[in-house]
């Protein structure tokens, strides 16, 4: 089943085309990883397909529902970015549970539990955020962004600040939910970390997609060199 | 399975209540400028060439106004510090439910200002409240509700510009106007022990405000937010 879809997606802050034009399309139990130098356009893909950007032309669905006008398709994305979208002055467990409440979860209280025991952050989570490590607060915004459960995730180096604990406890929790036929897009520029969990991949440059393929058709030595060759020279 | 519109809407707000009430900043902030007009009016104040009926009116809603402000522009600030506003909008509820979460809770900060303030004008410039509270309290709550319409779906436009701090009253201040005028009016003659029915205009004028700014702000809101 197709859980992401977009066609000739595109959008331009002023007269620079941040995204061109893209098409893709995820299947549910899928992960998509997305290399591409700085300024790309992956961390705007993952916004436009959020629902946090609106799109300059192309459209965008949501397991069939069309984004960002469809409540219903925000609520079966989670996403996972650079900043970490929680309250300092709120605890861990605070901020999973209004994300979970504002998500509709019934056990809120259970899926909050529940999510921040998966991220092994639940003997910290009544600790106030800001007096978190940028690690533990990273795991926290893991928490609060699978707590209710998407169909959907979007991380944006989602790796950045976490220990070797912790980045494990994600990758066992990204398999988890594969498994459990959540598709995933995963924005990195850590490539032998993306291979690792993708089934496919894809280079964005200039906000297009340079190369897209399976990840069993790849040897990752091989296109270690081939993304440095091919980013370099676009640079 | 999706939240109503007003459930969220309460969510929204008492999350930024809690927020507020643990770190204080912006009401502590308001209050100390509160207190200080107050203090500063009072002794640039010669009571015996204006009545305190006359002056006070004016001083209540000087600082009302500007107090109102500092609580409007720290609103949306906070969904700013590590992007907490994604963690909203990506969340399936209505821009509609942000906005009047966020208009509760300043609704909330800017009457609990009132709510010091006002004793402490009554105080200081020995006017009789207590006899008009009912009436004055219509007054206060009409008119917060103007500001706090206003002033909400302005700083949400202002939070993400560098001057932010400028620019949140440069555009709300204009719009201000027509709620301060008619609450500013109807304190004057209700400290001036006027009849009540006197300043029934005023208030239906600031419900009449009310319901079109309020209305007007909502649906305006979710241009404002939406990138």
């Amino acid at each position: 089943m197709t859980a992401i879809e977009a066609h000739g997606l595109t959008r331009a802050f002023g007269r620079r085309m941040a995204v061109d034009g893209v098409d893709l399309s995820i299947a549910s139990g899928d992960c998509m990883a997305i290399f591409g130098p700085n300024g790309a356009g992956k961390t705007t893909l993952l916004r436009l397909l959020g629902g946090l950007l609106k799109p300059s032309a192309g459209t965008a669905t949501i397991g069939g529902v069309r984004i960002p006008s469809g409540d219903e398709g925000r609520g079966a994305v989670g996403v996972i970015a650079h900043a970490t979208m929680l309250y300092g002055a709120l605890s861990g467990r605070e901020n999973v549970e209004f994300a979970a409440r504002l998500h509709g979860v019934r056990n809120y209280r259970d899926a909050a539990t529940a999510a921040l025991d998966k991220m092994h952050v639940l003997d910290r989570a009544s600790a106030p955020v800001r007096a978190l490590s940028r690690g533990m607060q990273q795991r926290v915004a893991i928490a609060r962004a699978i707590v209710h459960a998407p169909s959907v995730i979007l991380l944006d180096e989602p790796f950045t600040g976490l220990d070797y604990a912790g980045a494990s406890a994600l990758t066992v929790l990204l398999g988890t939910l594969r498994v459990g036929g959540a598709a995933l897009v995963l924005v990195t520029h850590n490539i032998a970390e993306g291979l690792a969990i993708a089934t496919h991949a894809s280079i964005m440059r200039e906000g297009r997609f340079a190369r897209s393929e399976k990840r069993a058709s790849i040897d990752a030595d091989r296109y270690q060199s081939e993304y440095r060759e091919l980013v370099s020279h676009g640079t | 399975m999706a939240l109503s519109a007003l459930n969220a809407a309460w969510l929204i707000a008492r999350k930024d209540l809690t927020i507020e009430f643990r770190t204080r900043t912006a009401f502590l902030s308001a209050l100390v400028f509160a207190l200080m007009a107050i203090v500063i009016f009072y002794f640039s104040w010669d009571p015996t060439a204006i009545p305190a009926g006359d002056l006070a009116p004016g001083v209540m809603w000087v600082i009302f106004t500007f107090s109102g402000l500092l609580g409007l522009h720290r609103s949306f600030g906070i969904e700013q510090q590590d992007r907490a506003i994604d963690g909203l909008l990506g969340a399936p509820v209505a821009r509609e439910a942000i906005y009047l979460g966020k208009a509760l809770a300043n609704l909330v900060f800017v009457v609990g200002i009132q709510m010091v303030a006002i004793p402490a004008v009554a105080l200081f410039y020995n006017v009789s409240v207590i006899s008009v509270a009912p009436a004055l309290a219509a007054i206060a709550l009409l008119a917060a509700v103007g500001l706090v319409a206003v002033g909400t779906l302005f700083g949400s436009m202002a939070v993400n510009t560098r001057l932010a701090e400028l620019l949140l009253p440069v555009l709300s201040l204009p719009f201000f106007v027509p709620v301060v005028v008619p609450a500013a009016q109807a304190t004057a003659k209700l400290l001036n022990g006027r009849p009540i029915a006197e300043v029934d205009g005023w208030l239906r004028l600031l419900g009449a405000f009310d319901i079109v700014f309020v209305t007007v702000c909502m649906l305006a809101f979710p241009y404002t937010i939406e990138e």
